[in-house]
Order: structure tokens, then sequence, then C-alpha cells
């Protein structure tokens, strides 16, 4: 941990020199793995502002944001056609994020203006981007998309959930949930003041599937039918083994 | 107790499957079908995504009717030579249906034609089931002798390729055998399931096997077309989730011999009666999701196209 800000400190050294003032970040984990028992993982991010000028008047707000692996997702709309709901109209949503939080020292729409959300990406509907074609109304199966995955809980927006000491140090947690796919999960901290982004800093997380579930995955893909296999194998020997028990049982 | 599937890449509560493992298999031993239809549903529920359900659940069919078809052949209630030729069909059918899936995919729509496959199919099978084992049950009350089913010649006494059912203790022709397997096959790699549903009323009212028999025949035939299916599912789209699966089989399998104990106990009537009204319940719930306006209108389709 303290190697990993000794070598972040450097780099700023020698990287962002010339920015006024900068993120000193650590987190409580870099790396997430999941085995067979995962039920979610809560990552403290923390740090510190690094400057050389003294603190200006304006108040210091941090935003820190998280994001999944994004890929494309198609969602479809359902319609009555001859009586019956079907999947009628479908919406290709270029890249949606698996996963995504924001957490805020304040009230989203006070801490960040429109313009720099729009540079950044940083709120929910930003992240999820999104071409539109084909449907009438796009901008509905986004909002749709959004929505699910609000409530399914892991779309977050978190205002307020970023502690900020003195203008200098902040920290905030941010709970991922237990249906986690596998990837680098980015972690954007921006600095803001009166709604700019006066600096910003980013890293990931790496989550990976280790032990049994790492080498299931592996054989699921790169060798299916020793796999497929393996599985009629377990599930017939189980059959029998059953049958063998429950007639021990009864004699 | 929270268990996180490599595959399907969600965490779901491990005695949630145990139970849902444990129904369906004590169901599979009762009535001889493979139980897809109601697991896949269930899965479902239980927040697994659909194309995962779909392979994993034929991989724990293998399993409970493994388990079950043991405990019938014990009971010597299988006829081997009826599902081998049943197989014949069931095979071929089941290659076609994979064939029609997925040219239908390409299409668009299949989501809708297995639905719609599953309320039209269910509901003959089941209202046909109930109506006729609800009469079987009066006829017997009615009577003090114990009801004998009447033999009645129709088509499959006259066609030719005869051949001799001993266990079902019947002469006919194979032609009609090997055509059930292969329409079944067909729906049965179409809607994901191992086909027991029809295949049980289609051996009992066209074929005219006995009840007792036709348990331990369906399964027989049942695990080489879901065996089949699941390698499918594992090769073709990596969707077999071995750890579901698991849990799922131990429920299964515990299920299936309580199942077969249970079946061995009740009379053939009352047996199809709580199949039948098993069936219509799972058809109503589907007809009404397809008919109902939906609380959500949005549904988010497979990730990555």
């Amino acid at each position: 941990m303290i190697r990993a800000v000794l070598a972040l400190l450097l780099s700023l050294w020698g990287g962002m020199g010339s920015a006024q003032e900068d993120v000193v970040l650590g987190l409580s984990q870099n790396r997430v793995q999941i085995n067979a028992r995962f039920s979610g993982s809560e990552i403290l991010i923390f740090g510190a502002v690094k400057r050389e000028a003294p603190i200006p008047e304006t108040p210091l707000e941090v935003i820190v944001t998280v994001a999944g692996p994004s890929a494309p997702v198609t969602v479809h709309r359902k319609d009555r056609v001859m009586g019956i709901w079907v999947n009628a109209e479908s919406v290709e949503i270029d890249s949606a994020p698996s996963f995504y939080a924001v957490a805020s020292s304040g009230p989203i729409e006070d801490v960040l203006s429109h313009t720099e959300d729009l540079r950044h990406s940083v709120t929910v509907p930003r992240a999820v981007r999104s071409v539109g074609s084909g449907a009438v109304d796009p901008a509905a199966f986004t909002v749709a998309l959004i929505r699910i995955r609000r409530d399914d809980g892991v779309y977050n927006t978190l205002p307020g959930a970023v502690d900020v000491e003195q203008q200098t140090l902040f920290d905030t947690s941010v709970e991922l949930p237990a249906n986690l796919i596998e990837g680098a999960y980015a972690v954007r901290v921006f600095l803001m003041r009166e709604g700019q982004v006066v600096s910003q800093f980013q890293t990931a997380i790496e989550v990976r599937k280790v032990g049994l579930e790492r080498w299931l995955y592996n054989l699921a893909h790169d060798y299916a039918l020793l796999y497929g296999i393996l599985s009629l194998v377990i599930a017939i020997a189980a059959g029998w083994l059953a049958s063998a028990v429950f007639r021990m049982l009864r004699s | 107790m929270q268990i996180y599937l490599p595959i399907a890449e969600v965490s779901v509560n491990f005695f949630t499957l145990l139970g849902i493992g444990g129904v369906v298999g004590i169901l599979s031993g009762m009535f001889g079908v493979g139980g897809g239809f109601l697991i896949t549903p269930l899965l479902f529920l239980a927040g697994i995504p659909s194309a995962v359900a779909v392979a994993t659940s034929a991989n724990q069919i293998v399993a409970s009717s493994f388990s079950g078809l043991l405990a019938h052949l014990r009971r010597k209630t299988v006829d081997i030579r009826m599902g081998l030729m049943l197989l014949v069909g069931g095979l071929v059918g089941s290659a076609m249906g994979v064939y029609v899936f997925n040219l239908l995919r390409e299409l668009g729509q299949v989501d809708l034609l297995v639905r719609l496959c599953y309320v039209v199919f269910l509901g003959i099978v089941g209202a046909m089931m109930l109506v006729e084992s609800l009469r079987a049950m009066r006829r017997a009350r009615g009577q003090t002798a114990p009801y004998k089913p009447r033999r009645q010649r129709n088509w499959v006494h006259t066609w030719p390729a005869k051949m001799r059912f001993r266990t079902s203790q019947l002469y006919i022709s194979a032609i009609p055998v090997v055509l059930i397997g292969l329409s079944v096959g067909i729906l049965a790699a179409i809607m994901g399931v191992g086909g027991g549903f029809i295949m049980v009323p289609a051996m009992i009212y066209i074929l005219g096997m006995p009840t007792k028999v036709v348990v331990g025949t369906s399964l027989f035939q049942i695990i080489f077309v879901t065996a089949f299916t699941t390698l499918l599912h594992a090769v073709t789209n990596h969707t077999v989730d071995l750890m579901l699966a698991l849990v799922l089989i131990l429920g299964g399998v515990t299920g299936a011999q309580i199942g077969t104990q249970i079946g061995l106990r009740m009379k053939a009537e009352q047996l199809r009666v709580l199949l039948a009204s098993l069936v219509l319940l799972v058809c109503g719930k589907l007809a009404l999701e397809l008919l109902l306006r939906p609380e959500e209108l949005y549904v988010i389709g497979g990730v990555g196209g």
C-alpha cells in the first residue's frame, strides 16, 4: 500500500507538476478475488490533495466514480401484437458499464456543471453511451436500461457519500455487489471547484475469479467438449450414487 | 449461504437452488417427466441468466432421470426395447429441432415461439390428461371390479413392421413409435426440455402402454436426449454451469428417489390427475404473462449482442 502511494507520488511529480492541485489516492484493495463464497465486497477509497500553493477560497468538492467493464446491450420494448405481449422494438445501446457508482461530497447537480459532465461522462446517464438508431424514441430505451439496472442495485448515485476534511483529505466507500463480472473496474477521482474539474486521477481495481471458479470457467471455455463430458459423468455418477444410498437406507 | 456461480456470474442462495433441485427431482421420480418445463422458469426466478438456466437444467435432468431410472430398472418397469425405438426417432428429431431453433433465432422472435410452444402444448396435453384421468377415476369408483383398460385396435396395430414389446405387453408397429420419438425430439430441442410431459401422454394414449411402464421408459429416453442437449450447449454456447448443476443435482437425485417411492404408492389415475393439474398450472402462468400488460415494458437482452 505504502509502496503504491509512493509510486503514485513519484508519477505525479513527473507528469502533472503543472496542475495546481493533485490527487494522491489509496484503495483498501486494488484486487477483488471471486471465489465460491464471494458475496460482495466493500472498497474503501481515500486520498489527499497535494498542493504547492495556499488553499483557494472556493470550497473543494470531490467526486469518485467506479465503473465496471462496458459492453453493448440490447434493450427490447414489449408491445401488444394480436392480443399477446411480444418484444416489438429493440435498440442496441453501444456501451453500458456492468456496474457504475458515483459518490460525491455534495448533491451532484451542485458539485458538477453540465458541461463538465458532458466532457468527463461522470453521471450515470452519461456513462451509458448510446448513439441511438432505429427506434422512434431511442432515449426512452436508455432511460429504461438505467432504471432497471438502478433497481437491480448495479447503478448507484451516492450524493454526500464522500467526506472531505479541511479541503485536503477525503474518503468514501463503494459497495461492490455479489453479482460481479470479471474485468478492470475503473476508479476515477475528480477534484471540483465551482462545478469545474480542477484535477482528476484514474486507477483500476482488478476483479478476477480465483480457485475453483477460475478453473471451471477456463475449462468451460478452453476445453468445451471435455467440460461437457465431465458434466455428464458427474450427473450420471450422482444419479447412481443417490440411488445406491437410498437402496442401502431402505434395506 | 450465498454461492457464486462461475459461468452464470451471479451469486445465489445455496438453499434456494437445493430446494429447486429437490422439488423438481420429486416430480421427476413421480411422473417420469424430466422437469425441464418447471426447473427453467424457477431458475429464471432465482436470477440465473436464461441461457445458463436452459443449458444447466438439461444437465440436471440427466442426473435426476438416471437416479429415477435405476429405481425403475430394479422394479422391471422399463421397456428398454420401446425406449431404444423412441430414442432412434428422438435423436434425429432433436438434431432437426436444433437446426430449426437456430434458423428461427436468425429471424428473431425465437423467445416468443418457445413461449407459444409451451402454452399450446402444455395446454393441450394438460387438458387432455385431466379430462381422461378424471373420467377413469369416476369409472373406477363406479365399478366394484378393478378397472381394466379396453384394448382398442387403432392405427398403431394395423401398420406394418410390427414388433413385440414384451414389457409393455404390446404387439404394434414400430413406425408410430419412431415417429413419436421424432416429433417429441423436435419439440424438446425447440423448447429446451426433455419432452417427458409430451412423451408420457403419447405413450399412454397413442401407443396404449401401461402407465407403470411408461414412467421408466420415458426416463430412459429422456436421459439420452438431455445428455445430447447438454453437450451441444457446452460446446457451442459455453453456458453449462457445473457449480449450479452440482447443487441442483444434489437436490434433484435425492428428490427423484423420494418421488419414485411416492409414485409407486399412488394409483395411476391419481398420478395423472396431479401431473395434468401441474402442467395446466405452468401453462396458465405462461399464458397470463403473454396476455397481461407487463409491469416493466422494457427488457434487457443478452449482453454483448
